[in-house]
């Protein structure tokens, strides 16, 4: 049995059903529409599992799924040196989305990471704190940053609504997963111009093969056949 | 193994090597309190050490070394000079390398003495040197003071040779504010926006904690720079000549003071260099095959601004340096609310002493 791992809910969840259809794999939901058991025709031994896209990276890391279909930047975020620990089998081609530093429109003296390092310098000096930058990409944002060379900020944990921080005044930036801007610019929020960290996409992976049965690594070759990859 | 018992051991012998030269043997507690750390290092610290919320005490954190601890113990008596040693373990995040000990023993050296920073630098030097003694290891050193002093003898403006101290320990971006100081180039959207007669005209609504007379200020500021005159490419190519310097001690010293005569602010760095090489010759350390790198010491999570050195295995370069240590004169002045003490200490891993002893 090869287990893959599907976003259990969402537009994700279909597009990657679509994806899969389309290429001679049927994925599907079974029984009720509130369950989170899954069913596949097509692929031999192939185990649909449910779950949430956020696990995915974790769960693949674990070798609990064997395969799995989740955003590119929840790879990076949640595994340290992601790229020995997984491998992209395929770019999926959508759910798109950057992860992009946003500061107000209303900072018009601030548009690249060298202005936002001197204006988070002043910003202390001024304020006493460091300037907060609103996230829930820790990782990637603190990474982009010090190898940028920006200091005197902090990051700021939020799960949701981030783009509603500013205007709260519980930060003074955000670093957020955009796909058009739409809801950025709502917000009175601009992007940097090279504030770009990742441009992520639906991606399916594979975990470490090293404890693989020889079934299993037949499973994933007729796979890798049906999908033409 | 980081803490087995072999390391427990060799950790002894090193505190009671530190102890013969009249250091006093301190301890510290294992939970620290974030905050101070977190003022130091920002953000980056959240990335190395083991930071966790105390319900009642706030932000708490394991230990990642004993300097702060240590310089904080130090305030309450300012004994002056005073030596001071421990060894105990200390925890550091790896964020990338799962190979490198998130667990390890640390055994110091820190030595409180402002009558002679030339003698205490040559001094911690040699001492967790003799700790060391007989083992195949390569010295590396070098002197942040003088990049800060030519930093600061700069023929430019007050703002800018800020920005650069700020950053000194952050090369890349140092080098992109070299150059456009020295370019005198300015971005096209930055001077759309110096131009502009009210930059504010097209601006929206404020949002956030940072207020429109900030922003103001900011251009200001930025309309002040633009007006600066470049930073001469004689002054920008001293200061490259500093960083690239690789050569041994006695040689880097000879570099040096042919640098300060073009450029005078870094005399009084470069005399206390050669005082301390003097100082480290006296106690018997070849100065003229010691390694010298001008950029030494620059990208650690340290807050060394003078003397810096580390030493590492000849033969395993794939090792974290066996010890560390330097100058660390500004963050005493941050913990004495202004006062500072001359500082300078340095720490041993036994684990990885035991490990290069055996090969």
């Amino acid at each position: 049995m090869l287990k893959l791992g599907v976003p259990s809910k969402g537009r994700l969840m279909e597009k990657t059903f679509d994806w899969f259809g389309a290429r001679g794999v049927t994925l599907r939901k079974a029984g009720s529409e509130r369950e989170y058991a899954g069913a596949v025709d097509g692929i031999a031994g192939l185990e649909l599992v449910l779950l949430s896209a956020g696990e995915i990276p974790r769960e693949l890391a674990l070798g609990n799924i064997h395969l799995g279909v989740t955003g590119s930047d929840l790879v990076r975020e949640k595994l340290v040196n992601w790229d020995r620990r997984v491998r992209e089998m395929a770019l999926m081609g959508f759910g798109g989305a950057d992860l992009v530093i946003a500061v107000p429109q209303a900072w018009v003296d601030v548009d690249t990471l060298d202005d936002l390092d001197a204006a988070a310098a002043a910003f202390r000096a001024r304020h006493g704190f460091r300037l907060r930058i609103a996230t829930k990409y820790h990782r990637l944002v603190r990474e982009f940053l010090r190898d940028n060379g920006v200091a005197d900020y902090q990051l700021i944990d939020s799960q949701g609504a981030t783009e509603g921080t500013v205007k709260n005044e519980t930060a003074e930036a955000i670093a957020d997963i955009t796909s058009t801007g739409e809801t950025l610019r709502a917000n009175g929020l601009k992007i940097l111009s090279d504030g770009l960290i990742h441009a992520s996409q639906a991606t399916l992976f594979r975990g470490s093969r090293a404890n693989w049965t020889t079934e299993q690594r037949k499973i994933l070759k007729s796979l890798e056949r049906v999908l033409q990859l | 193994m980081p803490t087995s018992p072999a390391t427990l051991t060799e950790a002894r012998r090193l505190r009671d090597h530190f102890a013969a030269q009249g250091a006093v043997v301190v301890k510290a507690d294992v939970l620290q309190p974030a905050d101070l750390l977190l003022d130091l290092y920002g953000e980056d610290i959240r990335a190395r050490a083991y930071l966790t919320a105390d319900p009642l005490r706030g932000e708490m954190v394991l230990r990642p070394d004993f300097t702060v601890p240590v310089v904080q113990m130090h305030m309450e008596t300012y004994a002056d000079p005073a030596r001071y040693t421990y060894a105990g373990k200390v925890f550091r995040k790896q964020e990338t390398d799962e190979t490198r000990a998130n667990e390890y023993v640390q055994v110091g050296y820190e030595v409180f003495d402002g009558q002679n920073p030339a003698a205490a630098d040559a001094e911690v030097f040699a001492v967790i040197a003799a700790g060391l003694a007989g083992l195949p290891l390569r010295a590396a050193t070098g002197d942040i003071g003088v990049l800060m002093a030519a930093v600061r003898g700069l023929r430019t403006t007050e703002d800018r040779k800020a920005a650069l101290l700020r950053h000194i320990w952050r090369p890349v971006r140092f080098r992109a504010l070299l150059r456009r100081y020295g370019s005198g180039d300015v971005p096209p959207l930055r001077a759309a926006l110096l131009a502009a007669d009210d930059p504010f005209a097209n601006a929206c609504p404020e949002i956030g904690l940072r207020s429109r007379a900030e922003v103001a200020a900011r251009i200001a500021a930025l309309r002040a720079d633009a007006a600066a005159a470049p930073l001469s490419s004689d002054e920008t190519a001293l200061i490259d000549a500093i960083l690239g310097l690789r050569a041994t001690s006695t040689d880097a010293l000879s570099v040096l003071r042919d640098i300060a005569v073009d450029m005078p602010s870094i005399g009084s760095a470069v005399r206390r260099m050669e005082a301390r090489l003097n100082a480290m010759a006296a106690r018997g350390i070849d100065v003229d095959t010691l390694d010298f790198e001008g950029s030494y010491g620059r990208t650690s999570l340290e807050y060394y601004d003078g003397f810096v050195f580390g030493f590492y295995a000849s033969e395993r370069p794939e090792l974290p340096p066996i010890a560390t240590g330097g100058r660390y004169d500004a963050l005493t002045a941050r913990l004495g609310q202004g006062r500072a003490v001359p500082a300078v200490g340095g720490v041993i891993r036994p684990d990885l002493a035991l490990e290069v002893g055996r090969c």
